[in-house]
């Protein structure tokens, strides 16, 4: 991988005081994963050009992980990093670079404080949100950005642009800064990190970002995905499946969408100026959780299990009201029941509280004699997430197996989709269907029918006179012996 | 010895009900009989059962326990209180050592082994609650008392300097002994043995009493008849066309039966009531259980007639009249035999070494090999829930719907038109007596050979077509078939284990993407490459696989092509009604084709699976069935796998011919200045080729697909049809000879070769065969033993070419052969066995037409195995 810097400063070659680096020498600096080398190519009195070439041994990046790291998949062996211009380049420059980042240099030091004309190329950057977020990372800090995208492959145009772009910035620009733009954006753009993202990582980036990220316009995502990314075992297994499948990692991963929602509302409020006249709006996810709640107390439920918990925000919210004496929450996804345990902070609730808690693994297909004895079942958008061959195996194990005296199911109403102003398609990649009223009054009612449940309907979110609520709610109930 | 006896609850109704004298057993007895001659003593206890020790502290129990039993067999109390203090005397530790050996013997009693307590057992409390613990656990409970005088126990107590405790405890015990001898024989013991005085206690030998029910020493094969309800002209022609040959009696009534090729017949009970000749059925079936040629075990309608014979105050009802009307007109020596035959009945038999149970009304596999009276009450009337229907007849849990064991259990007692598989249990009464049929179960063939009854003999209350068999839900498996550490035994590869984090990942993968688990019947394993080659510019070479072969005794292999795409099964039959009975599968799709993890190809299968299904249509002749499952790989690699390759390989491509050039530009610029860079400008354009020779490599096998055209099939193998599994039975040269003949253009051909391993000519043709095939663009070959060949051979090695091997590597890894040399394959090896053997698990229980959950259970163990980590580039 390959980062050139090139001055048109006069006398050029002060470059190379800049940087405390002689024009006319090949350098070396060992590096954890391979080998950084830099040298010029040209070392003119009117233009300069340093080049930072770091030889990136694949086979070392693989040997030095354990082999429970999310890493140990065929991806980290067959790897665009000895190419690209990653974290691996980021961290490698900062090292080599070291003295110039901090601005120091005592043979020039008017230079050091100064803007030069300074023009950076790099060839192959992963660029995560293609060439425009290039523009929206580097503009607002002044850089005149050149970001070419890069084909997958010219023998199959029809795949079009690969994630790489060729990217040239031009600009007067302080070195020390120009250098500390390249380390924070370098893994933003690409999105990945070649490391674990320890808590020291947030010093890491205030110590780099701190004068100038402060008012980008767009810190707040270069924030979470400068800290994003950690792994789990399960997910390691998961990513090996993926693999095998001939699939993509990603497609598996489901994130809960709820999970969307907050974080796409937590990005929003970090927005300075929340325009005062916009009514807050409550996001759809919370009144689910209200409308759910409302109804499990008014139907008197006492102990609920929550099939499908996901990172168990309501599981928190049933806990917090003592009339529930017994809160179950279950879900498929391993990831998604460690989300829940770190939200609900197991580790540290207290007794009384983590004994009317059970929280474990299980799938909706499968009998479970954990899912019996509940006064209420709830069915949080899980349904819209099952295949349609396989509900009514679902069916069986909830209404015919487990059979709670109540079970209350939501799921979208399709008819409302077209509220949703850049929808297109479903509202979650995973979902395997999304029913319209009727659709889901026919489902619920041959539910009532094979189970002997009756059911009534609620709306979730506003009642729209057209084409109905956001989120459908049946609530069914049984009568019981007693 | 004394031996008392109390209320028997073994197999054997005449011993439940047998009155046995107890002998009395005063104080003045123990006080007296201090001296007796040394006489060895017989201890007969059940094989498995619960054994109490009772005695005073010093009385011999540890030391006659180690004398008798195995030392796992013993539960201490001492041995507890040190598990729980590291204190054998830590008075104070007694509840918490109690709680442990509680658990001990429960969980011991559940596996169904003999545990012995050796404790003092002297108070009524501490012995009712283990013969509580035996009796939840429904097995029979014997004591063994150690009456020595209290003076014999204080001086052994005294030579032992960890017994601090003085005599008073001793003589307190006793006195708690004596009060208990009095009523112990109360207390629910099979049996009490008294052993008086040191001598007789040292000289005790052990006796261990079979169960009645175990009879797994026999074999089979086996006939097992339905309920025959005095239908005896039925009962002979079902016989004669099982290939019986009757014996008769002067007057020509049958007396016996023997079967030419040895063959040993079972009955399920109900040979009595209703029908018009139960005296003549009793004679027949007395005559073959009296031969060994036929076992039977005890229906409700026996045990009814038993106690109206003894004169106990009996409804006569549901044909009961008929019995005593034709039993009360022969001669009285016959009756009188009758009933000791059906008083001697037991409830249940275990055969087969423990694989097949027979009892009248079924039995769940916790009371397999199990006494008491809850068993029996089972074994003779079912899972009742104590509701009747609108027939007034009692309402029966649907016990074999969650019946999970290994062992076939064979029954009768619930008449149905048809007899049907429930999860390995089958019904065969088809009520003969009511116009159906009398039914008999061939085993191990696990075929029904029925004759229809010749009129109606006896109107039923309700009408046997009412009594339709409720339909299982084929699609309903458990979490416990999947979830946690798992053992699964495999035929043909041993215990398997799966790791419970392994199996928390397959869950996910299996409940959400998963086709529907009716149609997955079947995971293909991980292929492992050989032993890597030190030939120069080669990481891996033919040879190796030869040698590994030779080397196994293997004597003929072949070579086949590996098509470079995506592996995958299809699963086919005939039409969606095949589908429907077969898989059940009722959505009317007739067919599936999924990946190596189990996902659905396409979006809609709809069109490959039915092109399939005409193109091979042939072979549904030839194999003379209506489904099949095949082993494949379908073409193109970019027609599943585009995502992966575009955001992977073809992503790494790209970045590799966007910078490398730039790269060489910069170097060759700074060389111009003088500067020492020419090595590394050599390295840079040796890579820039490597780049362009790995684009080369994966672009080989990406074409455009529209719909299915483009896409093509190559099937190399029948994993299973009805009945049988080919990929255990038949040859490799069967498989690709049956599957060349068809004719189609969605099918590609696999090229191969068969080698001789021990053949130096035979192996140089085939490293040519595959120097070419790889040069030329081709992945590589697979090299698999011609036959199934047990033991630790791997089932097939890939040899993947030179080219091909940079997708796996990276594009560079010709520079680093050296360093890539140290592979580690045994993971990968062992992986690839154990897989395996579940695969072919599941083909033989999916042959065998085994219940849903028996065929998931090793599927999902492969994908659980799946997810276990292994260098990813083997």
């Amino acid at each position: 991988m390959l980062l050139t810097i090139s001055t048109t400063h006069t006398p050029a070659t002060d470059l190379g005081f800049l940087l405390h680096k002689h024009p006319d020498r090949v350098q070396e600096f060992a590096q954890s994963y391979g080998t950084a080398r830099l040298f010029y190519p040209e070392a003119s009195p009117d233009r300069c050009t340093v080049a930072l070439m770091l030889d990136v041994d694949p086979v070392r990046l693989v040997r030095s992980r354990g082999k429970s790291s999310p890493d140990f998949a065929l991806s980290q062996f067959v790897n665009d990093r000895p190419y690209a211009a990653s974290s691996l380049l980021a961290v490698a420059m900062a090292d080599v670079f070291r003295t110039a980042r901090a601005g120091r240099c005592t043979a020039r030091p008017e230079l050091a404080a100064n803007g030069i004309p300074l023009e950076i190329v790099l060839p192959a950057l992963p660029c995560r949100g293609g060439p425009e977020l290039a523009h929206r990372f580097f503009e607002p800090l002044g850089w005149d950005t050149e970001a070419t995208a890069v084909p997958l492959d010219e023998g199959f145009p029809e795949w079009g642009e690969s994630r790489y772009v060729r990217l040239r910035l031009r600009g007067e620009m302080r070195l020390a800064d120009a250098i500390n733009h390249l380390y924070v954006l370098l893994p933003v753009l690409d999105d990945a990190k070649h490391y674990w993202v320890a808590p020291d990582e947030v010093d890491k980036l205030i110590k780099a970002g701190g004068s100038w990220l402060a008012a980008h316009p767009e810190r707040a995502l270069i924030t979470r995905r400068y800290l994003d990314r950690r792994w789990t075992l399960t997910r390691a297994a998961l990513s090996r499946l993926a693999e095998l499948g001939d699939d993509v990692e990603e497609e598996l991963e489901a994130v809960p969408e709820a999970e969307v929602e907050e974080l796409a509302a937590a990005a929003e409020n970090t927005e300075p100026q929340n325009s005062e006249e916009e009514p807050v709006r409550v996001p759809l996810a919370k009144l689910r959780r209200n409308a759910v709640l409302a109804t499990l107390e008014n139907l008197g439920a006492r102990t609920v299990i929550d099939l499908g918990c996901g990172s168990g925000r309501l599981l928190g919210e049933l806990l917090a009201k003592p009339v529930f004496t017994k809160v179950a929450g279950s879900d498929v996804s391993a990831h998604a029941l460690t989300l829940a345990a770190r939200r609900l902070r197991l580790d540290r609730m207290p007794d009384a509280k983590r004994a009317r808690l059970e929280i474990f693994q299980s799938s909706l297909t499968y009998t479970d004699p954990r899912f019996a004895g509940y006064d209420a079942a709830v069915l949080v958008e899980v349904i819209e997430h099952v295949d349609p061959p396989r509900l009514a195996a679902v069916e069986r194990v909830v209404f015919g197996t487990a059979k709670p005296r109540h079970v209350i199911v939501t799921t979208p109403n399709v008819e409302h989709n077209v509220r949703y102003e850049n929808l297109t398609g479903l509202r979650h990649p995973d979902h395997r269907f999304e029913w319209t009223r009727a659709e889901f009054a026919a489902w619920c009612a041959g539910v009532c029918e094979r189970y002997g449940y009756r059911v009534a309907f609620e709306p979730v979110g506003e009642d729209d006179p057209e084409v109905g609520p956001p989120t459908q709610m049946g609530v069914f109930t049984v009568d019981g012996d007693d | 010895m004394e031996t008392t006896e109390g209320p028997d609850e073994t197999e054997s109704k005449a011993k439940t009900e047998a009155e046995v004298e107890v002998e009395a057993t005063t104080e003045a007895e123990v006080e007296t009989k201090t001296k007796t001659e040394a006489k060895v003593k017989t201890v007969s206890v059940p094989a498995m059962s619960l054994v109490l020790l009772v005695g005073v502290s010093g009385s011999g129990k540890s030391t006659l326990a180690r004398k008798l039993f195995a030392p796992t067999q013993v539960i201490s109390s001492d041995f507890c209180r040190g598990l729980v203090s590291d204190d054998e005397n830590d008075q104070s530790a007694t509840p918490d050592a109690f709680d442990v050996l509680r658990y001990i013997v429960s969980t011991r009693l559940r596996r169904g082994l003999l545990t012995v307590v050796d404790a003092t057992n002297v108070q009524y409390e501490a012995r009712k609650e283990l013969v509580s613990l035996a009796k939840s656990h429904d097995v029979l409970v014997d004591a063994i008392v150690l009456d020595v005088p209290e003076q014999v126990a204080i001086e052994r107590n005294e030579l032992r300097p960890d017994r601090d405790f003085g005599k008073q405890v001793i003589f307190r015990q006793a006195k708690d002994l004596r009060r208990s001898m009095r009523r112990i024989d109360r207390e629910g013991f099979r049996r009490v043995h008294v052993l008086r005085g040191a001598d007789e206690v040292e000289a005790a030998e052990l006796v261990l009493e079979r169960a009645w029910n175990d009879r797994r020493e026999l074999t089979g094969p086996f006939d097992i008849v339905g309920d025959v309800h005095g239908c005896r002209a039925e009962l002979e022609e079902l016989l004669c066309s099982l290939g019986w040959e009757l014996e008769r009696d002067s007057r020509g009534r049958a007396v016996g039966a023997r079967h030419p090729l040895g063959r040993t017949a079972l009955f399920v009970g109900d040979l009595v009531d209703r029908g018009p000749d139960t005296p003549g059925v009793l004679r027949l079936v007395m005559g073959m259980v009296a031969a060994g040629t036929a076992l039977c075990v005890a229906g409700n309608h026996e045990q009814k007639l038993v106690r109206a014979l003894k004169g106990r105050k009996v409804r006569v009802a549901h044909g009961l009249a008929e019995s005593l009307e034709q039993l009360a007109a022969e001669e009285p020596e016959f009756g009188a035999a009758a009933e000791a035959f059906m008083d001697g009945l037991v409830s249940h038999y275990r055969l087969d070494g423990g694989k097949l149970v027979i009892a009248h009304a079924g039995l769940k596999e916790a009371y397999h090999g199990r006494a008491s009276g809850r068993v029996r009450a089972f074994a003779l009337y079912g899972d009742t829930t104590g509701e009747t229907d609108e027939y007034g007849l009692p309402v029966r849990y649907p016990w074999a719907d969650e019946y999970r064991g290994r062992a076939m259990v064979v029954y009768g007692h619930t008449p149905t038109p048809e007899p049907e598989w429930v999860n390995n249990t089958i019904c065969l009464d088809t009520g003969c007596v009511f116009g159906g049929k009398l039914t008999a179960l061939r085993y191990p063939e696990r075929e029904l050979v029925s004759v229809p009854a010749a009129q109606v003999w006896y109107e039923p209350a309700k009408p046997l077509a009412a009594a339709k068999p409720r339909r299982r839900d084929p699609a309903v498996l458990d979490i416990g078939d999947v979830a946690g550490t798992r053992w699964l035994e495999t035929r043909h590869g041993g215990r398997v284990k799966i790791m419970e984090e392994n199996a928390a990942a397959a869950l996910e993968v299996m409940s959400r993407f998963a086709v529907d688990p009716r149609w997955l019947v079947y995971l293909p394993p991980t292929m492992a490459p050989p032993q890597t080659s030190n030939r120069e510019g080669y990481l891996e070479h033919p040879d190796e696989a030869f040698g590994e072969f030779l080397a196994a005794g293997v004597t003929e292999v072949v070579c086949e092509e590996k098509h470079m795409g995506s592996r995958a099964v299809a699963v086919l039959a005939r039409t969606p009604e095949v589908a429907a009975a077969r898989f059940g599968v009722d959505d009317g799709s007739a067919g599936v084709v999924y990946t190596r993890t189990g996902r659905p190809f396409f979006a809609d299968n709809g069109e490959l699976v039915d092109r399939l299904r005409i193109d091979l249509a042939p072979l549904f002749e030839e194999l003379g069935s209506d489904w099949m499952v095949l082993d494949c790989e379908l073409l193109p690699w970019s027609a599943k796998a585009e995502g992966l390759i575009r955001s992977q390989y073809a992503s790494v491509g790209a970045a590799a011919r966007a910078a490398l050039p730039e790269v060489l530009n910069v170097l060759e610029a700074a060389a111009g200045r003088g500067l020492p860079v020419q090595e590394f400008a050599g390295a840079a354009r040796r890579r820039l080729d490597n780049a362009v020779r790995f684009r080369d490599a994966y672009a080989r096998y990406c074409w455009p697909v529209e719909g299915l055209s483009g896409v093509r099939l190559a099937p190399f193998q029948i994993l299973a049809c009805e009945g049988r599994a080919p990929a255990i039975t038949e040859p490799h040269s069967w498989h690709l000879d049956l599957l060349s003949r068809v004719r189609s253009e969605l099918i590609a051909p696999t090229r191969h070769l068969v080698v001789s391993p021990a053949s130096e000519e035979s192996r140089a043709a085939a490293v040519e065969w595959w120097t070419e095939l790889t040069e030329s663009g081709g992945e590589g070959m697979v090299v698999k033993p011609m036959s199934y060949t047990p033991g630790r051979v791997q089932p097939g090695v890939k040899v993947r070419g030179r080219e091909y091997l940079r997708i796996i590597y990276g594009p560079d890894y010709t520079e680093s052969l050296d360093t890539l040399r140290v592979r580690f394959l045994g993971r990968k090896r062992s992986l690839a066995l154990r897989e395996y053997a579940l695969g072919l698990e599941a083909l033989s229980r999916l042959a065998e037409g085994e219940p849903l959950w028996r065929v998931h259970e090793p599927v999902f163990g492969v994908l659980a195995l799946e997810s276990e980590p292994v260098d990813p580039r083997l």
